[in-house]
C-alpha cells in the first residue's frame, strides 16, 4: 500500500480512487486534522500557530511570505512522505490568494523534483474522457503494487 | 492566546458524497445508522458525513460502497461534523471548500461512467488520456497543408 500524494490536495475524486484502488491518499485533510486533534494554543480557524511558518522554512526561504510557508507546514512533510503523486493539471478550484497560487507552485514542482513515479492528468470534459481518466489512474495504481 | 483543548481526538471524519439516481443522502444515512456502533452520522445534501474510530468509519463506509459503488464517492475531512469553525449553520454562505467538491461533483457522472465501463472492459486496452505536460510539436507536412489551405 503506497502513500500517494494527490494534487489538488483537497480533491474528492483522486482522494477516492487512490483509496477506491487500495493505497493510501496524502490529502490536506489529513494534515489539517492532526493540527485540530492537538492541543495547544487557540488559533482559529485550521489552527495554524505561529510555528508553522518556521517549520515551513524546511521547503521555502526566509524571504517568501509566511502564508506560503505556513502552508508549506502541511503539504512540505506529505510531499516528503509520499511514494507517488497523481497531478491534475487544469485544476481550477485550486485557485485562490497569491498564499495559495505560489503554494501550489511551489507544491508542483517539489513533486516534479522528486525521482517517484507521477501521473498527469486532466480533468475529464466528457464520458470518453472519463473512461480513460480511469483506466489511467487504475494502471498507474495497480503498478505501484502492495495494494491492501 | 487562550489554550486550545481539542475535541473528538483519535477519530477520523470522512465525507460520503452521492451523486445517484437510486440512492438519496437520507438513504445512506438511514443504512448508515442501521449498521453503525457509536459513530456520529450527519445527513448533509450531497452525503453524508461520519465521524468515529477509524475502523468503525471504514467498516460502514465499505457496506455503504455496496449501495451503488460506482456512484458513492469517499474523502477525509479535517474537522468533526458541525464544527463552528467550518459549519455553515454559524457562518453563512457555503461551507469553506464546499465549491471545489462542487465543481468535481459536476465531473463525477463522467468518473462514475469511467468505473462502470472499466467492469466491461481491461483497463490496458483503453488508450492513454493525453500528458497535459507533453505540447507538440505542429508537424512540418501539417503546417505546409495549413498554409496551402489558406492560399488556396
Amino acid at each position: 500500500m503506497a502513500k500517494v500524494f494527490i494534487y489538488p490536495a483537497t480533491s474528492l475524486i483522486l482522494s477516492d480512487m487512490v483509496a477506491r484502488f487500495g493505497h493510501t491518499p496524502l490529502s490536506s485533510a489529513t494534515a489539517i486534522r492532526e493540527r485540530i486533534q492537538t492541543a495547544g494554543l487557540e488559533s482559529p480557524p485550521l489552527q495554524i500557530t505561529p510555528e508553522e511558518p518556521k517549520k515551513g522554512l524546511r521547503w521555502a526561504a526566509v524571504e517568501v511570505p509566511s502564508g506560503v510557508r505556513g502552508r508549506m507546514s502541511l503539504y512540505g512533510p506529505m510531499i516528503g512522505d509520499c511514494e507517488a503523486a497523481i497531478i491534475i493539471n487544469d485544476a481550477d478550484l485550486a485557485f485562490g490568494c497569491m498564499g495559495c497560487a505560489r503554494t501550489n507552485e511551489l507544491v508542483k514542482f517539489l513533486i516534479h523534483q522528486k525521482e517517484i513515479p507521477k501521473l498527469e492528468l486532466n480533468y475529464p470534459k466528457n464520458e470518453e474522457e472519463g473512461v480513460r481518466f480511469v483506466a489511467a489512474i487504475k494502471r498507474f495504481l495497480t503498478e505501484l503494487g502492495g495494494t491492501r | 492566546m487562550t489554550e486550545y483543548t481539542p475535541t473528538h481526538v483519535g477519530t477520523v471524519t470522512k465525507y460520503v458524497v452521492v451523486e445517484s439516481f437510486d440512492v438519496t443522502p437520507a438513504d445512506l444515512a438511514l443504512r448508515g445508522y442501521e449498521i453503525s456502533q457509536g459513530v456520529m452520522i450527519k445527513e448533509t445534501c450531497f452525503g453524508i458525513v461520519i465521524n468515529g474510530n477509524e475502523e468503525e468509519v471504514d467498516r460502514i463506509i465499505t457496506e455503504l460502497r455496496k449501495m451503488d459503488p460506482d456512484n458513492i464517492f469517499v474523502k477525509d475531512r479535517g474537522f468533526p461534523p458541525g464544527d463552528a469553525r467550518r459549519c455553515r449553520a454559524n457562518l453563512g454562505g457555503a461551507r469553506p471548500g464546499y465549491n471545489g467538491m462542487e465543481h468535481e461533483m459536476t465531473l463525477i457522472p463522467y468518473v462514475s461512467h469511467g468505473l462502470k465501463e472499466l467492469k466491461k472492459r481491461d483497463e490496458k486496452t483503453i488508450p492513454l488520456p493525453e500528458n497535459p505536460l507533453e505540447h507538440p510539436l505542429l508537424d512540418i507536412y501539417k503546417l505546409k497543408i495549413l498554409i496551402d489551405a489558406q492560399e488556396s
